[in-house]
């Protein structure tokens, strides 16, 4: 228990130096682009900002000051999970636009991933069973969709089809089941290709084991030895990408949420990268990397408590 | 023992490089692989020879011919300022195939060398090397993509530099651990007591033996290099308007999919298509390179 207790900390420990480090790369790198917020803004207006009027707008959101003390201020700020108003939409600070759209990014992405988790460990497990079958054939067909076809991509088409030529579904928004479909298709295509190509090996790994021919000889019915000995044995590795998988989904999606304009905060901070809104792109690296960061840790950990053989050790 | 003499007395350039005609002869009996390259083939050609093939000036607008759908002048209509959907598609093939060559170029040229002296020389080099890719491949590779392109501003030489910065990551590791792992073969460590030098271990033995990997993940690079530029382009980060590029037109035009639908449902295809012609060639070549592994259909 104690050697839990220290990987824990070591790890959380390991997490904040990234995170600083990140900060500071994403700081440098926007403070790296010729021209600041107002002039982007300005552009977008086609208008001129007067100098001094540009001057005490960067007086009040502290952009006068010297580069290394507004990263510490971010720093300071940041510990208290305050970000400052975005400089896009002024009206909001970058905690309330996490708080209102985040929502919608998470429930696209559970949405996706249990879809993607049906179908992807459903195929997965069909391909491993009967390999060389017409099923086996038809998961690799799909993967290799799932691999060469851009998610924007596939979202346009499925829009053309369904939308535009059928008029089965809406082409954008977040009202209802109806307006799921087609984002929750786009957004699957990379969770069913890694979790059908990982179930697969794991089962045709798993089948391959000693206890698995041990349980046939003992003449156990082969639904059985599927089900106890190959299925729950091959289902731990696929946890190993599960926790990543799942933490990537639940952080929004830039391509699918602004082809069908979902209000979530992949389509929120698109719009934040033309406008050059600083604090929310800053916050959005730093909390995004803070939890895909905190996915593998905790997938480390259950990795541990499902799979006896592993042990969690603080060096490495 | 005269026999063993003479195999050593000859020298490596004498030889040809048997490897390469028995790559050919593996891989023209994949029709899959073929029909890619020949794909592939027709395709850049109509890349590189784009001012003699395209119907029209892709940069030329006429505003008498804006929004047409296709038809037998403008075989895939015209977009907003009348400009050929068509003979952008044919521009577009130029900017998609040069960013995923000169990107695995790139990624070869600062990824390679790096970590082979990661491995070689092993100590502080590597320790620090690996830290830094540590913390760099902490964030997510899309938003570093996006972050290095906000900074760098969109153009086709910061869209190579963006992919480098990133790809070089996965390059170095590659080649590190193929180093540490051939170091310890034993024919390095019989061409090392038989006084072999430093130079001739690392040209003949570990660059030779680590070069099928680095020839698979380069091949299979380009596809997601290609795959990153129409996205980057997507979001209004890759290429500059007046250019074109397949995931520019589709990012440009995906709002007015209801009322011009061939803006976007012609790049998005023949985006698709070429994408998963790169990916069934390296997947071939990997094939046809590696005699161990399973393939990808397998």
């Amino acid at each position: 228990m104690k050697n839990i207790a220290r990987y824990i900390l070591s790890r959380v420990a390991g997490l904040l130096g990234v995170l600083l480090v990140v900060s500071l790369i994403t700081f440098a790198l926007m403070h790296a682009v010729p021209g600041g917020p107002f002039d982007a803004r300005a552009l977008e207006r086609q208008q001129m900002i007067p100098e001094n009027i540009k001057r005490q707008l960067n007086v009040k959101y502290g952009l006068d000051k010297p580069v290394w003390r507004q990263y510490l201020l971010f720093l300071r700020n940041a510990v208290r999970l305050d970000f400052g108003h975005s400089l896009a939409f002024p009206s909001r600070t970058v905690m309330q636009i996490f708080k209102e759209q985040w929502p919608y990014s998470v429930q696209l992405g559970l949405l996706t991933l249990l879809f993607s988790t049906i179908v992807g460990i459903g195929l997965g497990i069909a391909s491993a069973v009967r390999p060389n079958s017409w099923v086996d054939h038809a998961g690799t067909g799909v993967s290799i969709f799932c691999l060469v076809m851009p998610s924007f991509v596939f979202a346009i088409l499925l829009q053309f089809v369904l939308s535009v030529q059928l008029g089965l579904l809406p082409t954008g928004g977040w009202d209802g089941p109806r307006h799921w479909i087609m984002p929750v298709l786009a957004n699957s295509l990379a969770p069913v290709l890694v979790l059908q190509r990982y179930m697969r090996s794991s089962m045709r790994d798993a089948m391959r084991a000693g206890y698995v021919r041990t349980a046939r000889a003992k003449g156990l019915s082969r639904r059985r030895i599927m089900f106890v000995h190959v299925f729950k044995n091959a289902l731990t590795p696929v946890l190993t990408v599960g926790g990543p998988l799942a933490a990537g989904l639940v952080t929004g999606s830039f391509f699918v949420e602004s082809i069908f304009r979902i209000p979530g905060i992949g389509f929120y901070f698109v719009s934040a990268i033309g406008q050059r809104d600083y604090p929310m792109i800053m916050a959005t690296t730093v909390v995004w990397t803070a939890v895909i960061s905190a996915a593998y840790l905790v997938t480390d950990l259950l990795y541990a408590l499902a799979d006896p053989r592993v042990t969690l050790s603080g060096e490495k | 023992m005269a026999a063993t003499a003479r195999t050593l007395n000859r020298t490596p350039s004498k030889k040809r490089p048997k490897w390469l005609s028995l790559f050919w002869l593996r891989f023209r009996r994949n029709r899959v692989g073929v029909a890619a390259l020949s794909f592939i083939f027709v395709e850049a050609a109509i890349a590189i020879f784009a001012p003699w093939v395209a119907p029209f000036d892709p940069y030329r607008g006429d505003f008498t011919a804006t929004w047409q759908t296709p038809n037998a002048l403008h075989w895939l209509g015209t977009d907003d300022l009348g400009r050929d959907v068509l003979s952008r598609l044919i521009y577009g093939a130029r900017v998609s195939i040069s960013v995923g060559v000169l990107s695995q170029l790139a990624i070869a040229v600062v990824g390679l060398p790096l970590g082979a002296l990661a491995g070689l020389r092993g100590g502080w080099l590597d320790y620090a090397l690996m830290r830094v890719i540590d913390v760099l491949s902490s964030l997510p590779s899309l938003l570093f993509y996006i972050l290095l392109m906000v900074a760098l501003g969109a153009g086709f030489g910061n869209l190579i530099i963006a992919m480098a910065a990133t790809g070089w990551i996965g390059m170095a590791r590659l080649v590190r651990g193929q180093v540490l792992s051939l170091k310890e073969t034993d024919y390095v460590r019989a061409s090392r007591a038989m006084g072999g030098g430093a130079r001739h271990i690392i040209l003949t033995h570990l660059l030779r033996n680590a070069l099928t990997p680095i020839i698979v993940s380069l091949a299979l690079g380009i596809p997601g290099a290609m795959f990153a530029e129409a996205g980057l382009s997507f979001l209004g980060l890759g290429i500059p308007s007046p250019q074109a590029s397949w995931g520019q037109m589709i990012g440009m035009y995906q709002a007015y999919i209801r009322t011009a639908w061939h803006l976007t449902v012609f790049p998005s295809t023949v985006l698709a298509v070429t994408m998963l012609a790169w990916f069934l060639l390296g997947d071939a070549i990997r094939d046809a390179l590696e005699t161990s592994t399973p393939s990808y259909s397998d």
